[in-house]
């Protein structure tokens, strides 16, 4: 290939790539302004009262509802949520909801990103020694699933507890770092397994390969089964920031530490009676949260691309 | 070689459990108490735990910060630690986090007897039940003997026990009526999924009436609604009030002492919130909106709150003292309230140690030498309230 063409390729190459780019985004829009369409579509055609069946004539509360209901309290219309959100947080001089909402998010993905580091951590070395030692692997595994039966809500009040013990006893242990931990416990699970699925991943030829080259455990994990692990790691790493966030805002709430996202979200549907629209405000501001979350891992994948041969989906 | 590493991970993890279940051990430390010589160190750092976020209910512990009477009364630091409902006040004083809590005295009983904690009421700051059952006009529900075969909506934690001693007295039990568990929103009255819901005259009735009624565009009036008190019934229990740690008391001349002082400080607190609501309850509502971040609702819904406060609090009675008949009341209605689940809140009377009113009286002694009169009642103020309480 001459050099003229294999610009010409790669300028090809680039177009390509940036109107996929474009494609999705739009692609994006859509999909958001679809579940809007929707939405109002079926606030202007369903019934108010949503309909029930099996309801029992002047008993209060029997029947199972079938379709929500429509009027404002229980949908309050798209552009009733935008307003809102330019509005005082709570009346008066506070700031507009979507500058308290910005905030409590920035304060629960700190918490999130803490806990998704130790969840990195826990998880590598708990994959790396199950790889090493296949009797640990046995051993451990199936505590590691069972791990996450565990209801996340029985859990977090322990862990608060046993925070609060330390922070009793003269160590400092911050309510974040309670909210973290727990975080952590939802994200490591994902990378133990991912770690070790990607360890074991290289070929056994290259293993032997490896091996009549006298290769020791150190250099075969260093240059064979880590490259080769990349491919399961990416996704483990992108699920664990999801589920980083998940537990930070469900720990949030069921410890009530307050400033994020989750507390938030408890406070102002609490309210919602007569005020509606403010709950969606934090709501959008979680979605927004799973995004950035998942697409900083992402970036970490951009630094990878090397390695990223044979992975499944991206 | 094996067995030696084997035995260094039994060393190990036996020093990692030792060094656990020292920690658990090791509880809050009472360095402080000089025996009862009725020599020591005045306390001059205390804490206050809530029972819920900071809002105009608590505004006389708020006034008392905002206006330095903690500091006139010799502490240098206070802190009030507010609960996101995580937090029970109760737990938090007899594991030693605070110094002192506010809570409602049948959640404190119901905790005395199944734990076996030793608890002291100091002062009853809300006289009288704040707690209402609110239905639609024209559904018929204007007495707790209305309640059979209807809905009835309650929040549970603790904040159901009036309801179930108000029906035990008229004789209903959970086979008869349907108590269902609502959420801290209106929307289960506002949609019918119960016929009568909790509410608190200082917030959740304000909810209500600060929501547009669909049929009109106008917001709901009280004419909309009838409202069942349980002030007026036999299920009235005393709420609000503020808990020491009874061996504390006993044992710590510092600590009695300190409560002495914190009482006439919360006392000057609450009398300037009840002859200025309206300064009270911006002063909670700024502290709630920004150093809390407790987003509460709006400036009105505040002053609403400070409003009816006040009303619970300035009965005409003297501020704080426990009333003998309305414990014994309280007590009564514990022991014959069954939930829904066939559970009774307690089954024996509490200790005499559970209040005491030698610390009010003694604090009200000192602030009447010192000009105060703690005994008027509120004059309460008209409050409009506005869509949303904005």
């Amino acid at each position: 290939m001459t050099e003229y063409a294999q610009t010409a390729s790669l300028v090809v190459a680039r177009r390509r790539a940036s109107g996929r780019g474009w494609a999705a985004a739009a692609w994006g829009a859509l999909g958001v302004l679809a579940v809007a369409v929707v939405w109002e579509l079926y606030k202007f055609l369903g019934p108010a009262e949503g309909v029930t069946i099996g309801q029992v004539e002047g008993q209060t509360g029997s029947g199972v509802m079938i379709l929500p209901r429509t009027h404002d309290r229980a949908m309050p219309h798209i552009w009733s949520m935008i307003i809102r959100l330019g509005e005082p947080t709570s009346g008066g001089s506070t700031p507009p909801l979507f500058v308290t909402v910005a905030q409590a998010a920035l304060v629960t993905l700190g918490m999130a990103a803490v806990g998704w580091l130790i969840g990195v951590a826990v998880g590598a070395l708990l994959g790396l020694v199950m790889q090493r030692w296949k009797l640990l692997e046995w051993g451990l595994l199936p505590w590691v699933v069972v791990s996450q039966i565990v209801p996340l809500i029985a859990f977090a009040p322990v862990v608060n507890a046993i925070g609060n013990q330390i922070d009793r006893s003269g160590t400092p242990w911050p309510q974040w770092l309670s909210v973290a931990v727990i975080a952590s416990y939802l994200a490591f699970f994902p990378i133990a397994v991912g770690v070790l699925r990607g360890l074991e991943a290289p070929d056994r030829i290259h293993v032997d390969l490896m091996r009549s080259y006298a290769a020791g455990y150190w250099a075969t994990l260093l240059r064979l089964r880590l490259p080769a692990s990349v491919p399961h790691l990416l996704p483990a790493l992108r699920l664990a920031a999801a589920n980083a966030v998940l537990g930070a805002v469900v720990a949030e709430v069921s410890i009530g530490m307050r400033g994020g996202i989750g507390r938030m979200l408890i406070q102002l549907a609490g309210q919602a009676s007569s005020d509606p629209a403010a709950p969606w405000g934090p709501m959008f501001g979680s979605i927004a949260l799973g995004l950035i979350a998942a697409g900083s891992v992402a970036l970490i994948g951009l630094g990878l691309k090397n390695y990223r041969r044979g992975e499944a989906n991206t | 070689m094996r067995l030696s590493k084997r035995r260094g991970l039994g060393l190990a993890s036996a020093a990692a459990v030792t060094a656990l279940a020292l920690a658990a051990c090791t509880g809050p430390s009472d360095s402080d108490s000089n025996g009862a010589d009725g020599d020591f160190t005045p306390l001059t750092s205390i804490k206050l735990q809530l029972q819920w976020l900071p809002q105009a209910q608590f505004g006389g512990y708020f006034v008392a910060l905002e206006k330095g009477y903690f500091e006139e009364e010799g502490f240098d630091s206070v802190e009030i630690v507010p609960s996101g409902g995580d937090i029970v006040p109760q737990d938090a004083l007899v594991a030693g986090d605070v110094d002192f809590a506010v809570a409602w005295v049948p959640k404190v009983l119901g905790s005395i007897e199944a734990t076996g904690v030793e608890l002291t009421n100091i002062a009853q700051v809300f006289q009288s039940s704040g707690t209402l059952q609110v239905s639609w006009k024209g559904d018929g529900i204007t007495s707790v003997a209305d309640f059979e075969g209807k809905r009835i909506g309650s929040w549970g934690f603790g904040n159901e026990w009036e309801i179930f001693a108000a029906m035990a007295a008229e004789g209903l039990d959970s086979t008869t009526v349907s108590i269902t568990t609502q959420d801290f929103s209106m929307n289960a009255l506002l949609d019918g999924d119960v016929d009568a819901a909790q509410a608190m005259t200082y917030n959740e009735l304000a909810q209500v009436l600060e929501t547009v009624d669909p049929a009109t565009g106008e917001l709901y009036t009280l004419d909309d609604l009838d409202i069942v008190a349980y002030e007026d019934t036999e299920g009235a229990m005393l709420q609000d009030a503020l808990w020491a740690d009874t061996q504390r008391l006993e044992t710590d001349p510092a600590y009695a002492d300190a409560a002495v002082r914190f009482l006439k400080a919360v006392a000057k607190g609450w009398l300037y919130a009840r002859d200025n609501p309206e300064e009270a309850a911006e002063i909670v509502y700024d502290i709630a909106s920004n150093a809390e971040a407790a987003f509460p609702v709006g400036p009105v819904h505040q002053l609403w709150m400070m409003n009816e406060t006040n009303k619970l609090v300035w009965t005409g009675a003297e501020f704080g003292v426990i009333d003998e008949a309305a414990w014994k009341k309280t007590v009564a209605g514990a022991l014959s309230a069954v939930n829904q689940d066939g559970l009774n809140l307690i089954t024996e009377e509490p200790p005499a140690s559970a209040y005491s009113n030698e610390y009010i009286k003694k604090a009200l002694a000192e602030l009447a030498e010192e000009g105060f009169d703690l005994s008027g009642a509120y004059t309460p103020i008209d409050v409009v309230l506005t869509e949303g309480g904005q």
